[in-house]
């Protein structure tokens, strides 16, 4: 391998060591976090549509659950973006090396966690008698890696113009909060009436979402779904990627 | 002459004064007008005009008083910064770093920091790893090198830093006011080490405040005075005339 890839690897692990390092001390706690809020979430959500509310959804627990998992890495990596080149100002102003390896480092990160995660989705199937299915064995990576592009997109564009509007942060968590309750994840899309149906098509992470879904309990991919999702995970990053190629020469200037 | 490494030819830069977008975005949309205006009249020029060369192997001083442009110009050397008008070559692998430390962070220990600013500067993590003991050893910190660093003096950071930037291979290292720092002992390893490159055949551009040292290791020096270029020549003549503008 070249160098030049050498090193950026190397870069991305020592940026991800330090993040982890720093948010948890260790990276077991940081587990413990990604797989603890999801569960935490669920269970409320359990206790609010279920018990209370009495939808009409099989095996719910296990339905939120294989969605609020990727969405806890969608929205961690989302959340965490407009500190991620102001928490590094020194090393922007200081040192010169690619800086979207800094939004790399932290989507990967939270990919990780969210990966290690899956066995507890398992656990659940278990307990809702359903078996992991042999599609997972190239459904995740390619769903990983449709996700990937997504997160990594969008956390190149809050990250890079927070840079220039200082306070994106509470307008990006509003906006994550709002986008979950717009995503089939406590609902079945099927829910939704017919004639709101392309509303929900516009939600770019909607086909992402339900492809994880119907991954986990049912083992299939809608190709529908999963067309649409690359496709929005596409132009995703390569917008992110412009916006921030146009902002980066900036960067050390504004910090 | 051998050939120039480094290249400004009629560098100016810029800062946009940013401070009215840190009103952040709701300042934007709610005042769009002024918030244009101001976007177009506020910007500050840091440097002017800035011409120099420096050629393989140098070593090349740069002073001037605080604010007078000096990390600008290194910056613009690293390629951090983009400049606004003129032209900066340059030629060579370049040590990525400015200032001793950056990237450093409080909470990390001295031994995982020589990790992070290593493969910062440039370094693969397993050359880091060859040479980590020699690192730890050069900074003389023994068994503070395990704590995390918010508990080191200003004196002890420097020869942290300093200890990753003696185990570098760059074609050209940038140094900005690394000496100022550190007791009397250490700063003299580090003027060893600097001479050490030197021999090496390393290219160097140095700002530094202790003009002793730019005159034991500089060939050349430019003072810049004013984000102008008020002097450009040999470390001597240079340092002599700077040292007697502020005699009086
Ligand atoms: N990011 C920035 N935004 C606006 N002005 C800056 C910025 N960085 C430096 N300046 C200004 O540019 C001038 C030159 O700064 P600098 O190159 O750091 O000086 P020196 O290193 O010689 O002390 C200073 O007046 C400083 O206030
Ligand atoms: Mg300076």
């Amino acid at each position: 391998m070249n160098r030049k890839v050498r090193h950026y690897i190397d870069l991305v692990i020592v940026l991800t060591q330090k993040e982890l390092k720093l948010r948890y001390k260790n990276s077991f706690f940081g587990y413990l976090w990604s797989v603890g809020q999801p569960l935490a979430f669920a269970f409320v959500f359990f206790i609010s549509f279920k018990i209370v509310m009495k939808v009409q959804v099989e095996d719910y627990t296990v339905f939120i659950i294989s969605g609020l998992f990727p969405w806890q890495w969608f929205s961690n990596s989302v959340n965490a973006s407009p500190m991620v080149f102001l928490g590094n100002a020194s090393i922007i102003k200081k040192v010169s090396f690619p800086r979207n390896l800094l939004p790399l480092s932290q989507v990967i990160q939270d990919m990780i966690h969210f990966f290690f995660a899956i066995p507890v989705i398992v656990i659940f199937l278990f307990v809702y008698h359903k078996t992991p299915s042999l599609s997972w064995l190239y459904g995740i990576p390619l769903l990983l890696f449709i996700q990937f592009l997504m997160t990594y997109g969008i956390c190149l564009i809050v990250s890079s113009v927070n840079l220039f509007f200082r306070d994106l942060e509470r307008l990006t968590e509003l906006m994550v909060t709002l986008l979950f309750y717009f995503t089939p994840i406590l609902y079945p899309e099927t829910m939704v009436p017919e004639k709101y149906r392309t509303i929900l098509h516009c939600n770019p992470l909607a086909p992402l979402m339900i492809s994880w879904r119907d991954l986990f309990l049912k083992g299939t991919l809608h190709p529908f779904y999963l067309f649409t999702s690359f496709v929005y995970a596409g132009f995703t990053v390569a917008l992110g990627y412009w916006v921030y190629r146009k902002l980066s020469m900036r960067f050390a200037e504004v910090l | 002459m051998s050939e120039s490494v480094i290249t400004f030819d009629n560098v100016s830069k810029y800062y946009p004064l940013y401070h009215h977008l840190t009103g952040g975005f709701k300042h934007f949309l709610f005042n769009f007008p002024q918030w244009i205006r101001t976007l177009k009249h506020s910007r500050f020029n840091a440097l002017c005009n800035i011409s120099f060369e420096v050629s393989k192997g140098e070593s090349f001083g740069i002073i001037g008083r605080n604010g007078a442009g000096k990390s600008t110009t290194l910056g613009l050397i690293a390629g951090v910064l983009n400049p606004s008008q003129g032209k900066v070559a340059v030629s060579g692998r370049i040590s990525p770093l400015l200032e001793l430390g950056a990237g450093f962070h409080p909470e990390l220990t001295g031994r995982e920091n020589i990790i992070l600013n290593g493969v910062l500067m440039g370094l693969l993590r397993v050359e880091v790893m060859r040479k980590i003991n020699e690192i730890i050893a050069f900074s003389e910190l023994g068994d503070f090198i395990d704590q995390p660093i918010r508990m080191y003096s200003s004196g002890m950071l420097a020869r942290l830093g300093f200890s990753v930037v003696a185990h570098l291979d760059p074609e050209i290292l940038l140094i900005d006011e690394i000496l100022a720092v550190g007791d009397i002992e250490f700063q003299k390893k580090c003027v060893d080490k600097l001479m050490d490159f030197k021999k090496k055949g390393i290219t160097m551009v140095f700002v530094s405040h202790s003009l002793d040292s730019v005159k034991m290791i500089c060939d050349r020096t430019l003072w810049i005075e004013n984000h102008v270029v008020k002097m450009l020549g040999s470390t001597e003549e240079v340092v002599g005339d700077y040292a007697k503008s502020y005699a009086v």
